[in-house]
């Protein structure tokens, strides 16, 4: 005796978000049961059961217009209200920290979705979820990749997503595309959310659709020119004089204010010089996917085993910035300043004591 | 050629994927009507094609328009091979046709394939042109309007009531013609599905003329229903009851609703009222000649009983006889060990195609002789009872003559007609006069194949012959008419049980003809009745008061009344006076197939009661089999109300509403289901216990464990009484009693009574016991029967089910509303089960699948499963298939109490149900801001049109909620910072609802939407009012696979076809202008599977009224109260 067919189908669409969760999750039905029992939401397996195998027939058949999130709206096989729709949505896009740090800034390939099983052993997460997350990544990469205009607002209006996931999306998208380096062991310390900050601010400032607006394909790759200007800056370190200036200049402004002020004296010369050659290696595809190693070996590094506190890195960085303003000789204000903005907040983001 | 039709094939979207190559699709429409056929161009290498096209014009018959749909296919344009279909849209254009319906189709509905499913959408425009012909109504019956509800329709009002109306039609099944074998199965399902489009329209044509020539305008409960009876072939049937309705115009109507009134009326007032509380029911008699009118029906002694020629046909065929007579006998119980029973068991009627009949069959076992003598026994009561009557008005003795008279004006106005039949299950207040009882009737045919399909008259014949058998038992109850009158048929390979079922009622002549008169006519006899009414309350004031008049007697008791002569009861029966009133005698138990009358007195709560049975055949052919299923019929039917009745003593309750007995015939068994909503009547007495007792008293574990079970059952009554609140009657004697001293009255009564009859005084002794109800365990079935009456797990806190329209005792509905529909198919693999194992398998099945719902719905809570609809088939040998559909209503539970202080909140509450449901955490939290003012924020928004108590209704449509523009509205706002934003914005400015509307409208994106589209079972929708009827919604769909395993097995293909059944519903409504279905339901669903060819076919039939609803709110203030204004977001006005 057995239960051959068991449907409910109701004219709203009834989904339960728990089950939802366990779903996204990658849980096997049974599974998901015996999590909803060990819950206490209902003792009784066979109701469970019955309950849990409807709501994931419906999942696997909203799935396929959750992939065009905008298609959940105007279809018409199911009617969900819209404050469902959205939450659908944005369960089915949300990822997790863990699992998106490990694929953060690979090339989102096939030969990198063959890996996830090893990601999802590493990470904990099912791998039925994982390659959903992956492959979220994929879709929203492939949709934005051809689109003009604003990357975190494309991907608000493609994907119905709210404003924090979008931006998230933005960063994941931003860094698959640089391909920049996040898997060194020197970077393991900095989660998803540095990344995503430093990814934000470099879209906000340093791609083509920071200054102009109309420009096609702006937010994804970085301004070509600027990071041509960013050369100029070299004068700062080759130009010995510049360079002493710029050093008395920080050094007298910092007097009084820091504990460490023997050591940022000490590595003045150093510190710029990493800090510029950074910006006019930018140039250079290779070195721009190695920008956060060399930040962090460059700069981070010694002043961490200095024992500089943020506050210490805050100061010495503004003063570092202000102070070639005020050299006769540097003409290279605003790429300067459009650097510097950027490193300031990456580097005090990216600066954990 | 009195019509144009005019079609437009706007755009399509979403499209399947036809061409590999490209990805893309070259898709064209042909749109076919008849035998014409339009094509558009290709629109080439799209999947959201925009075609555009000019405007195809059919010139048509309205014959035709009447009975053929608009046939719709999408192609896919291929240069070098054939062109593929990518899918079909039937629109049937009946609603067009109707100048109160619908004027225009437009919308995008779903392309459907029955081999895919739904692939993609298109978009049309299709409008009629009906030439003003005087001849209009010759050959069609165009204009006539159709409703599934089976109430009056909310924004109309009986003019009249007309009667039963019937029609079949047959035809050759496609499926199961010589041609079937060599085409695909996609074109022999899509001939299918053409031919009952075709059949339905032709059916609906035909009962529109026999309406028209009645002198109505309207069928309500129109119940349509397919038989597929296989290779003998396929018949679509309808009834229906012929009216003449008149449009309440929204003027008056929305008058009559306080203005200022408190929410918890307006939620009450669709619950209840046919029409708003002020409507006058009738244009004709005023309110005193209608109470007038109606006392001169009261019941007891006043009948006489004219036509002799149905009694004699009564006396003919006592052998065919069949009753199912609800108010059983528990005294007959308590002293013969099994058996009440008022079935007799005959089953063969001399059906003309069917085998002949034979004598009663006397080969029952020996077991059963007791029930054989009991029925034998009452078959001669039946027939004394029928002679009584026969030789007739000596019964009238206390009546004045006049009375006599008017009873036989009522009484000759019903038997003029064929069949006084009414599918109404609720009735305009006042129509219902008396209730006898349900009366029953089956009949089992063998079929064979259909050879002339203009003539099916075999069909015809059986049905004739089960109605005239209602008919006569109804005469037999005393009654006249018969009301909630439902046919149904179960087909097993060649064995056909037709079953009919309905309830004996007496009924006012208020809505009624007699005869095919004049409307003139009648208007001149009113002053007649009037007059006559008058002089007869005059002498009656003189001379027996015993009599009464319905003014004094206190409302809602009066149809439990016994309608039958309490000399020459037909039945036997435990008669008591009316707890009510005191002055009439009423039976001890109620059943009923009808919704229970808005004016019935109830006490607590009502439920859902079941009786599941199960019974084990043979196998067999031909005769042999169905001599086989109709010698099990009557021990079905008996036992299945043995359960009913032992489950509504147990709830401590009296009455039933609704019910509906299903069998359902297989090759190896017979499926009973029945099913209703217990309530306690407060007319009725009291129900007593149920006493267990034992024959072996000397065996001192066995009567331990008779006690035990003896305490359990009282426990569960004790506790049921406590869950359905049903408080002792004594006190409720008090709080409604009449208005004249009790006692006084009481002594009178008994006085004129004992007068009469030595009898009556016997019953009226056994009243004050309130004998228990008495099972013997000795009996194996008493124990089965046992075990199934607490094995009904309860339903859980919070949770109430009927299968009714609404719940007894529940009114102050919130407008949060499930409609759903559950499927289950249940395989037994153990082929040797007994009766026993088999009725629990059964039950447990239907128990499993209530609790299912109950854990599905428990957000709702607290609410209430209404129109619990259970269907139940055999689909195949090992197979039991049940079906539900049902919506949850959620209510508010302390309104119940205080309602005049809570209004306030109640409307918060209301809102933020609405919200529960529907809503946008956006409108949440701007309800919730403003939750300290919910009525300012609402005037507000309406301040300019406050009050005015019009509405244009017309741009409703265009209102309809958005999804897409509300997601892409909350991104919106989200950027812009603040949520609140919004809602100050909104409160600041008092723009008119309409410009706030579409000042929102504006800033969001304007592309496509999905309306909102209410479904629900029942003819109402909480907290709203329908405005107007777009026309019936009436669809058949064939869906088909060969690659089950790939839809995700049976459960997963079945799971999206009714999600795509839905949408095309909703779909459909939508293109009317609609927003909602009410009266829905699902009259088919035929699934079979072969899951070693990984194959599988389902056929779905479903039905239902759309309507325009506005919610009751905005009706009231003219205005849209925050939330839904966010809901209501037009595309169409923007400006």
């Amino acid at each position: 005796m057995s239960v051959e067919l068991d449907v409910f189908v109701g004219n709203t669409t009834i989904m339960d978000k728990e089950v939802y969760q366990l779903w996204l999750n990658g849980y096997t039905v049974n599974d998901a049961v015996t999590l909803r029992i060990e819950g206490g939401v209902m003792e009784e397996c066979e109701v469970l059961l019955s309950d849990t195998m409807d709501q994931y027939r419906t999942f696997q058949m909203c799935e396929r217009l959750l992939h065009h999130p905008a298609k959940l709206a105007n279809q018409l096989l199911f009617q969900i209200p819209p404050d469902r729709q959205a939450m659908l949505i944005e369960r089915y896009y949300a990822f997790d920290d863990l699992f998106v740090r490990e694929v953060l800034g690979k090339k989102l390939s096939k030969g990198t979705k063959k890996d996830l099983d090893d990601v999802s052993s590493k990470t904990g997460v099912m791998l039925k979820s994982c390659r959903r997350q992956f492959d979220n990544f994929k879709r929203v990469f492939k949709v934005v990749e051809e689109l003009k205009g604003p990357l975190v607002e494309n991907i608000r209006q493609h994907f119905l997503l709210p404003d924090q996931l979008a931006r998230d999306y933005a960063a994941i998208v931003f860094f698959a595309n640089n391909r920049f380096e996040t898997g060194k062991k020197k970077l393991l310390y900095l989660t998803f959310q540095d990344f995503a900050f430093c990814a934000g601010q470099l879209i906000n400032n340093w791609t083509l659709g920071a200054v102009d607006n109309m420009m096609e394909d702006m937010d994804v790759d970085l301004d070509k020119e600027f990071l041509q200007d960013l050369k100029d800056l070299k004068i700062l370190i080759t130009d010995k004089d510049l360079l002493d200036q710029h050093k008395s200049l920080v050094c007298t402004a910092l007097r009084g204010k820091t504990n460490v002020l023997n050591e940022m004296e000490a590595n003045f010369k150093n510190l710029s010089r990493g800090l510029v050659n950074i910006a006019a290696k930018l140039i250079n595809a290779k070195d721009v996917r190695d920008f956060f190693i060399d930040l962090v070996e460059k700069f981070i590094e010694p002043c961490r085993s200095d024992k500089w506190t943020s506050v210490d890195v805050n100061l010495y960085l503004t003063h570092y910035t202000n102070s070639a303003h005020i050299l006769d000789t540097f003409k290279h204000h605003s790429v300067w300043t459009r650097y510097m903005g950027v490193i300031k907040s990456c580097i005090l983001k990216m600066y954990h004591e | 050629m009195p019509g144009k039709l005019k079609a437009k094939i706007v755009a399509g979207r979403h499209l399947p994927v036809m061409d590999r190559a490209s990805d893309l699709t070259d898709a064209f429409v042909e749109v076919k009507f008849g035998n014409v056929t339009f094509k558009t161009d290709v629109y080439p290498k799209s999947l959201n094609p925009q075609w555009n096209s000019e405007w195809f014009k059919f010139e048509v018959d309205d014959e035709d328009l009447q009975d053929e749909p608009l046939q719709i296919t999408v192609l896919d344009h291929d240069t070098y091979s054939a062109n593929d279909a990518i899918g079909k849209v039937y629109i049937d254009i009946d609603p067009l046709l109707c100048s109160e319906a619908a004027t225009v189709i437009s919308g995008w509905l779903p392309i459907y394939d029955t081999i895919h499913g739904i692939r993609g959408e298109i978009n049309v425009l299709v409008k009629v042109d009906l030439f003003n012909d005087l001849n209009r109504f010759r050959q069609s019956s165009c204009g006539v309007k159709f409703f599934c509800t089976t109430s009056i329709p909310r924004c109309y009002r009986a003019v009249m009531i007309h009667g039963f109306v019937e029609e079949l039609v047959v035809n050759e099944d496609p499926e199961y013609q010589w041609i079937d074998r060599i085409r695909t199965p996609r074109a022999s399902n899509e001939a299918r599905q053409r031919l009952i489009f075709l059949m339905s329209g032709e059916l609906q044509r035909k009962i529109g003329l026999k309406v028209l020539e009645m002198g109505g305008n309207a069928v309500v409960g129109y119940l349509q229903c397919f038989d597929l009876e296989g290779e003998s072939g396929l018949v679509v049937r309808a009834i229906g009851t012929a009216c003449t309705l008149e449009k309440i115009s929204t003027l008056p109507a929305t008058a009559t609703l306080p203005s200022n009134s408190s929410p918890s009326k307006d939620i009450k007032e669709p619950v209840f009222g046919e029409e708003g509380p002020g409507v006058p029911l009738s244009s004709g008699p005023p309110t005193p000649l209608r109470a007038q009118t109606f006392s001169s029906f009261s019941p007891s002694k006043s009948y006489s009983r004219q036509s002799s020629s149905s009694d004699t046909e009564l006396s003919l065929t006592p052998k065919t006889a069949r009753i199912f007579l609800s108010p059983s006998t528990p005294a007959l119980e308590s002293e013969s060990s099994s058996l009440p029973s008022v079935h007799l068991p005959h089953h063969f009627r001399p059906g003309m195609a069917s085998w002949s009949s034979t004598p009663p069959p006397l080969h029952v076992s020996q077991s059963d002789t007791a029930m054989l003598r009991k029925s034998v026994s009452f078959s001669e009561e039946l027939l004394l009872a029928a002679s009584g009557m026969g030789s007739g008005g000596s019964a009238g003795k206390e009546a004045g003559p006049l009375k006599a008279l008017l009873r036989q004006q009522t009484q000759s106005a019903l038997e003029q007609r064929e069949y006084p039949f009414f599918t109404l299950t609720s009735f305009p207040p006042g129509f219902l006069l008396h209730l006898g009882g349900v009366v029953s009737a089956r009949s089992v045919k063998l079929l064979d194949r259909i050879h002339n399909p203009d003539e099916p008259e075999t069909r015809d014949a059986w049905w004739e012959e089960i109605r005239q058998e209602i008919k006569s038992h109804t005469k037999a109850l005393g009654c006249h008419a018969v009301v909630g009158y439902s046919e149904s048929t179960s087909i097993c390979e060649e064995v056909c049980i037709l079953s009919a079922s309905g309830t004996a009622a007496i009924l006012s002549s208020r809505f009624m003809q007699d005869g095919p008169l004049e409307t003139d006519h009648r208007l001149s006899r009113q002053p007649l009745v009037f007059s006559t009414g008058s002089e007869r309350v005059d002498g009656d004031m003189g001379s027996t008061a015993s009599l009464g008049f319905e003014e004094m007697v206190p409302p809602g008791c009066e149809f439990c009344h016994i309608p039958y002569d309490e000399l020459n009861i037909p039945f036997p029966a435990q008669l008591t006076y009316c707890c009510c009133c005191r002055r009439y005698k009423v039976p001890d138990v109620l059943f009923t197939t009808i919704d229970l009358p808005t004016e019935a007195n109830i006490t607590g709560k009502g439920c859902l009661i079941q009786a599941r049975l199960c019974r084990t055949k043979k196998k067999a052919q031909g005769e042999g089999n169905a001599m086989a299923i109709s010698n099990l019929l009557p021990f079905l039917e008996y036992e299945l109300h043995t359960q009913l009745m032992n489950k509504l003593k147990l709830r401590g309750m009296n009455a039933l509403f609704g019910l509906r007995i299903q069998i359902s015939v297989g090759e190896t068994m017979l499926l009973g289901l029945a099913s209703a909503t217990g309530v306690y009547l407060t007319a009725l007495p009291s129900p007593g216990g149920i006493q267990v007792s034992g024959k072996t008293p000397s065996d001192i574990t066995y009567e331990q464990h008779i006690s035990n079970m003896q305490k359990k059952i009282n426990d569960t009554i004790a506790k049921n009484k406590e869950v359905y609140e049903i408080n002792p009657p004594e006190v409720v004697e008090e709080i409604i009693g009449s208005p004249i001293p009790e006692p006084r009255q009481r002594s009178r009564l008994f006085r004129s009574h004992s007068e009469s009859s030595d009898e009556v005084s016997e019953i009226d002794l056994s009243h004050g016991k309130k004998d228990a109800f008495v099972l013997e365990i000795d009996d194996t079935d008493a124990v089965e029967d046992i075990h199934a009456l607490l094995t009904d797990s309860p339903t859980p806190a919070g949770f109430y089910s009927c299968n009714t329209e609404i719940m007894p005792g529940i009114q102050n509905w919130t407008s949060a509303i499930q409609m759903f529909t559950s499927v289950r198919v249940f395989r037994l693999n153990n082929v040797n089960l007994t009766n026993q194992g088999l009725n629990k398998v059964f039950s447990d099945l239907c128990e499993n699948l209530l609790k299912s719902l109950y854990f599905k719905l428990r957000s709702l809570v607290p609410c209430c499963l209404c129109h619990l609809n259970f269907t139940v088939a055999i689909p195949e040998d090992e197979l039991i298939q049940v079906a539900v559909t049902a919506v949850a209503m959620s209510f508010d539970k302390e309104l119940t109490l205080e309602n005049g202080k809570q209004s306030g909140d109640k409307s918060l509450k209301k809102e933020n149900d609405e919200q529960l449901q529907f809503n946008l955490e956006l409108n949440a939290e701007m309800s919730s801001s403003n939750l300290s003012s919910p009525k300012g924020l609402t005037e507000v928004g309406s301040h300019p049109s406050a009050k005015a108590p019009s509405v244009d209704y017309s741009s409703f449509a265009d209102r309809c909620s958005s999804w897409i523009e509300q997601l892409r509205l909350k991104a919106h706002t989200i950027r812009r910072g603040s949520v609140k934003t919004t809602s100050s914005l909104e409160k600041a400015s008092p723009l008119p609802e309409g410009r706030s509307r579409s000042l929102r409208s504006n800033r969001s994106y304007s592309g496509s939407s999905v309306a909102v589209v209410r479904m629900t079972p029942l003819s109402f929708i909480p907290g709203a009012k329908i405005i107007k009827y777009l026309g019936i919604i009436n669809m058949f769909f064939i869906r088909e696979t060969t690659s089950l395993k790939e839809e995700g097995g049976v459960s997963g293909f079945l799971h999206t076809f009714i999600a795509e059944v839905f949408a095309m519903v909703r779909a459909h409504v939508a293109a009317l202008g609609g927003n909602a279905v009410v009266s829905y339901s699902m009259k088919e669903c035929v699934f079979m599977e072969n899951p070693n060819k990984n194959q599988a076919q389902c056929l779905i039939n479903v039905s239902g009224d759309a309507v325009i609803f506005v919610r009751e709110s905005e009706v009231e203030a003219a205005s849209v109260h925050p939330q839904s204004a966010a809901t209501q977001t037009s595309n169409g006005e923007g400006t």
